[in-house]
C-alpha cells in the first residue's frame, strides 16, 4: 500500500532580502518518483538543503511517515532515512568501495573483526544496483563516474534509506549509463523507496518520474501526474510565460567560406577532421561525450597542440599561440564554465575583458574608466542580471555566468565563435536567449560553431551539423537532412 | 552582509586598533614613548625592511605562487653588496687604490648593478623552474631557499662580511636612518624658536615610491591585470590567450628586484652581510602580505594592504618592546594575529558554515 513518505508544508526560507523558498509544499509517496523541475535559482537546491539539514527553514513543517522532522545536519537526515546524491559525488576517492559503503555505519568500528560479516551485506547491496561484478576492495577513484554514482546509491541503500534525492544525476553521464541509472531507479521504486529527482531535461523526467512539481522563484507553481501534462505546459510553468519561441528563428544566410580545417589532428585527438564553415553560418558538432568534439575545438583554438593538418581563416593560415589565433578572429567558450570558462573570484568586468585589454592601453597605462564603461555596455547587451559589474562571477547563477563568458568573446570581437556546450546546466529562459544571440551573430556575418550533446537544440539552431564518433568527424549534412535518430545512428555506430 | 568596500578597509582598521591599543597601554603602564618621533622612525624603518620585499611577494601571491626563497635571496643580495664594498678601491684608506684604474664611484655603481642582478637572477631561476617543471612554487622555492643560503655562505666564507666604515657611502646610510650626525634628508625647520622637523627616514620614501609604482603596475597595466587573471584561474587565463609561463617568469623576476632593494635596506641597517640572517625573513614577508588581505590561493592581494600588514607586525613588535613584554611572547602575539586575520578574511569570502548558521539563525529570529 502506497503511503506518504515525506510531507513538506509551507516551507519558507529567506537569505537576507532574497526569498529562496516561499510557502513550498510537496508530498512524496513511497514507491514513486517525484520530479522536481525548475530553472536555475528557482529554489530546488535550497529545498534539498533544507531537507538535508544544511539550511534550516524559517517556517513550515516537515514530516517523515507522519513524524515531525527537524534536521540539524546531515546526520539527522541519515537517521531519518534520507539520502542525497549530488551532482558532485561525495565519495572518498582514495578508499575502497567497501570502505566507502561502510563509512559511518554501525558495527564497523573495530576494523577487520566484522569485515567478513559486512562483506556479505556489501556484495548484496552492490548487486541490487547492478554492480555485482565490482570488487569491493577496488579503489573508488579508479571507477568511472557512472559506477561511482551507483556506489553512492548503494551507500544510501546500505544505510536503509527510505527516501533518495537525486540532484541532476545525469548531467555528467554518457547516454548508456543514463539508461542503466533509470533501470536502477525503477528497481528502487519496487522496493518501496521514495525518490525525488531533480533535472533540467524534460525527456528524462518523462522517462523516469511518476509525479512532478515545478518550482519558480521559490514558489511551487504547479504539480501533478507527469502523464497528464505536455512538455510545453511544463516549460511555461517553469518560465512563467509561453515559450513557443524557445528556438527563435533569426534569418541569416551563409556567405563565403571563412574557416577551413584540413585534416586537423590535435595532440589529444584520435583522428584528423576536415571541414569548412562559412561566414554567417551556425555549424553544429554533435556526438557523444568523449567523441573528440572538445578536443577538435581546442586544437583549432590552440589549447591543444596541432599535430597535423592546417587551419585557415579567410585565407590566412592559423598557427601559434592562443593569443595569435585570437588576433585572427577565433574565440572560444569553454565547456567547463566553472573552472576554465571564468575566473570565479574575479569581478564580472574583469572576466568580460580578460585577455583583450590592450585596446585600453595608452602610454603603457590602462584607461580603467573606459574599460569599465565598454564592459558594462556589453554586459547590459547580453542582459546579465547582477547588482553591479564589480560583483564576483561566483555570485551569479549559471545562466548569468555563461552570459559573462559570451560577453568576453563579443568583447574580443571574434569572427569565429566556437561554443562548447554553451547551454549545459542552464535554465530554459537563458537557453532561448543564447540561441537568439547565436542567430543574431550569424546574421551579422559571424561564424558560430556550436558543440552540443543535446540534439533538439542542434537540430533547431544550426544550419549544418557534423557528427563525431571515436575522434572522427564522420558526416556533415544540412540540419534539415538530420533527425535525432539518424544523428545517434552515426554517433553510436562503432563500425567505421 | 557588510559592505564590500568597508571590508577592504579591514587591515587599516586593525592597524588603527592596534595603534590605539598600544598607545593606551604605553600611556598607562609604559613610559609614554610610543607616540614619539624616535619610535616613529624605528617603526617605519623596520616596516620598510619587511614591506619592500613584501611588495614582490604580493605580486607573486596574487599570481597564485609563493616564494620561500625571498629571505635568503635578500641576504644574498646584502652579502654581495657587503663583499663589493669591502673590496672597493677607496683612496682614503688604501694607498694602492689611488693608482687603481677603477674609480670609487664607478665601483659603487657596479656594486648596485651587481646587487640588482643577483636579486633578479634569484627570481628568474625561481620563475623559470616553476614554469618549466610545473612543480608547485612551494617546493621549488623551498629548494632554492637553501641553495641561495649555500651560495651566500660560500661567498661570505661561512662568516659575516664586514665592510669598512669609510667604504660605505653616506647616501647608503641615509637610506636607512634618514640621518647621519645632523644630516637629515629633509632638514628640520626652525619655527618660533623650536625645531620642527619630520626626521623621516629615507627608507620611508623608498617604500612609498616603490609602493606607488607596484600599485600602478598591478592596477593600471595589462601585465598587472594578467597576473590577477592568472592567479584566479590559470586555465581561464590560458583560454584568454595570456602567456602563462612568460607571466610567471616575469612575476618572479620582478619580485627579485624588490628583494634586491630589500637587501640594500638590510645592509644599510646592519652594515654587514650575514647570509644566514635571511632564514625566517620570508615568513615575516609572507605574513605581511597575508595580513594585508592577500590570499595564498591567488588572485587576491594589494600593495597598500601589504604595507599596512608590514606596519601591523612592526607596531606590535615595537609596542611590546616598550611595554617590556619578552620577545618570546611577542612572537606568540604576532602568530595569533596572523591566524585571526586569516579567519576574519575567510568570513568575508565564502563564509564557513558555522558563521553562516550564526547569521541565518539571527535573521530568522528577527524577521
Amino acid at each position: 500500500m502506497a503511503h506518504t513518505l515525506l510531507q513538506m508544508k509551507d516551507i519558507c526560507k529567506r537569505f537576507g532580502p532574497t526569498v529562496a523558498l516561499d510557502r513550498v509544499s510537496l508530498d512524496v509517496t513511497a514507491g514513486e518518483v517525484l520530479a522536481l523541475i525548475g530553472e536555475n535559482g528557482a529554489g530546488k537546491s535550497t529545498l534539498l538543503k533544507v531537507l538535508s539539514g544544511a539550511h534550516r527553514a524559517d517556517s513550515g513543517h516537515i514530516a517523515i511517515e507522519g513524524a515531525t522532522y527537524r534536521p540539524r545536519g546531515p546526520l539527522d537526515a541519515r537517521k531519518a532515512g534520507i539520502a542525497m546524491i549530488y551532482q558532485e559525488l561525495n565519495l572518498a576517492p582514495d578508499l575502497s568501495v567497501e570502505d566507502n559503503l561502510l563509512l559511518g555505519q554501525k558495527g564497523t568500528g573495530i576494523g577487520s573483526l566484522f569485515r567478513q560479516q559486512q562483506r556479505q551485506r556489501v556484495v548484496e547491496t552492490l548487486q541490487t544496483v547492478g554492480l555485482g561484478s565490482l570488487d569491493p576492495t577496488a579503489i573508488v577513484g579508479e571507477q568511472s563516474v557512472a559506477t561511482q554514482q551507483l556506489i553512492e546509491v548503494s551507500r544510501a541503500l546500505i544505510s536503509n534509506a527510505k527516501l533518495i534525492l537525486f540532484d541532476e544525476p545525469t548531467s555528467s553521464l554518457p547516454q548508456k549509463d543514463v539508461a542503466q541509472l533509470f533501470e536502477i531507479i525503477s528497481r528502487l521504486k519496487k522496493s518501496n523507496i521514495g525518490i525525488v529527482y531533480i533535472s533540467h531535461f524534460l525527456e528524462e523526467v518523462r522517462n523516469v518520474a511518476d509525479g512532478y512539481q515545478v518550482l519558480r522563484d521559490g514558489q511551487a507553481v504547479g504539480g501533478g501526474r507527469i502523464s497528464e501534462v505536455t512538455d510545453s505546459e511544463i516549460i511555461s510553468l517553469m518560465v512563467g510565460r509561453d515559450v513557443e519561441d524557445l528556438y527563435p528563428k533569426i534569418p541569416h544566410t551563409p556567405g563565403a567560406t571563412r574557416l577551413r580545417a584540413k585534416s586537423v589532428r590535435g595532440y589529444h585527438s584520435k583522428q584528423p577532421a576536415t571541414f569548412e564553415v562559412c561566414a554567417g553560418e551556425i555549424f553544429g558538432i554533435a556526438g557523444l561525450v568523449g567523441s573528440g568534439r572538445t578536443e577538435l575545438v581546442r586544437t583549432l583554438f590552440g589549447l591543444d597542440h596541432l599535430v597535423q593538418g592546417s587551419i585557415e581563416i579567410d585565407g590566412q593560415v592559423v598557427s601559434g599561440s592562443v593569443k595569435n589565433r585570437m588576433k585572427l578572429g577565433l574565440g572560444m567558450l569553454s565547456e567547463d564554465r566553472k573552472h576554465e570558462g571564468l575566473a570565479q573570484e574575479l569581478p564580472i568586468i574583469e572576466n568580460a575583458t580578460m585577455g583583450s585589454l590592450r585596446r585600453y592601453q595608452k602610454r603603457l597605462l590602462l584607461n580603467l574608466g573606459e574599460r569599465d564603461r565598454s564592459a558594462l555596455e556589453l554586459i547590459e547587451k547580453v542582459e546579465v542580471k547582477a547588482h553591479s559589474g564589480y560583483q564576483n562571477v561566483s555570485e551569479l547563477s549559471g545562466g548569468n555566468q555563461q552570459k559573462v563568458a559570451i560577453a568576453r568573446i563579443l568583447h574580443q570581437d571574434a569572427k569565429v565563435l566556437m561554443m562548447d556546450e554553451p547551454t549545459k546546466g542552464i535554465d530554459v529562459g537563458t537557453k532561448a536567449e543564447i540561441y537568439r544571440m547565436m542567430g543574431e551573430l550569424a546574421a551579422q556575418g559571424k561564424t558560430v560553431i556550436f558543440v552540443s550533446s543535446y540534439l533538439p537544440e542542434l537540430l533547431s539552431v544550426c544550419d549544418r551539423i557534423g557528427v563525431m564518433a571515436r575522434g572522427n568527424l564522420r558526416e556533415i549534412r544540412e540540419a534539415s537532412d538530420w533527425t535525432e535518430d539518424s544523428i545517434m545512428a552515426v554517433a553510436t555506430n562503432s563500425e567505421r | 552582509m557588510l559592505n564590500k568596500q568597508l571590508w577592504k578597509l579591514g587591515p587599516l582598521i586593525a592597524l588603527i586598533f592596534i595603534l590605539v591599543f598600544f598607545w593606551a597601554a604605553d600611556y598607562t603602564w609604559g613610559q609614554g614613548q610610543f607616540l614619539s618621533w624616535r619610535n616613529f622612525r624605528v617603526i617605519t624603518n623596520s616596516a620598510a625592511l619587511i614591506a619592500v620585499p613584501a611588495f614582490g611577494m604580493t605580486i607573486i601571491i596574487i599570481s597564485g605562487g609563493i616564494d620561500l626563497s625571498a629571505g635568503t635571496a635578500l641576504t644574498l643580495c646584502g652579502t654581495t653588496l657587503a663583499l663589493m664594498l669591502k673590496h672597493a678601491p677607496n683612496a682614503a684608506i688604501d694607498a694602492a687604490a689611488a693608482s687603481s684604474t677603477v674609480d670609487f664611484s664607478l665601483w659603487i655603481a657596479l656594486t648596485l648593478l651587481l646587487m640588482m642582478a643577483t636579486g633578479a637572477a634569484c627570481g628568474l631561476i625561481n620563475g623559470a623552474l616553476i614554469s618549466a617543471t610545473k612543480v608547485v612554487p612551494f617546493i621549488v622555492t623551498l629548494g632554492t631557499m637553501t641553495i641561495y643560503l649555500g651560495i651566500g655562505q660560500i661567498l661570505a666564507g661561512e662568516s659575516t662580511v664586514y665592510a669598512p666604515k669609510e667604504n660605505i657611502p653616506d647616501w647608503l646610510s641615509l637610506c636607512y636612518t634618514g640621518r647621519i650626525a645632523d644630516n637629515y634628508l629633509i632638514p628640520p625647520v626652525n619655527l618660533f624658536g623650536s625645531e620642527i622637523g619630520f626626521k623621516i627616514p629615507s627608507s620611508v620614501f623608498i617604500t612609498l615610491i616603490l609602493a606607488a609604482s607596484a600599485g600602478v603596475l598591478m592596477r593600471h597595466t595589462v601585465f598587472g591585470r594578467n597576473v590577477f587573471a592568472l592567479g584566479s584561474s590559470e586555465s581561464t587565463a590560458r583560454l584568454c590567450g595570456i602567456n602563462a609561463p612568460l607571466t610567471i617568469v616575469s612575476v618572479y623576476t620582478l619580485a627579485g628586484f624588490f628583494v634586491a632593494i630589500g637587501g640594500l635596506l638590510y645592509f644599510a641597517d646592519v652594515k654587514n652581510g650575514n647570509p644566514s640572517d635571511g632564514t625566517g625573513k620570508e615568513l615575516e614577508i609572507i605574513a605581511a602580505v597575508v595580513l594585508g588581505g592577500g590570499s595564498l590561493s591567488g588572485g587576491r592581494g594589494s600593495i597598500i594592504g601589504t604595507m599596512i600588514g608590514a606596519l601591523i607586525i612592526t607596531v606590535i613588535r615595537s609596542g611590546c618592546g616598550l611595554l617590556s613584554i619578552p620577545n618570546t611572547y611577542t612572537l606568540i602575539i604576532i602568530g595569533c594575529i596572523i591566524i585571526i586575520a586569516v579567519v576574519v578574511d575567510q568570513l568575508r569570502h565564502g563564509s564557513p558554515e558555522w558563521f553562516f548558521r550564526l547569521i541565518s539563525r539571527k535573521s530568522s529570529r528577527y524577521s
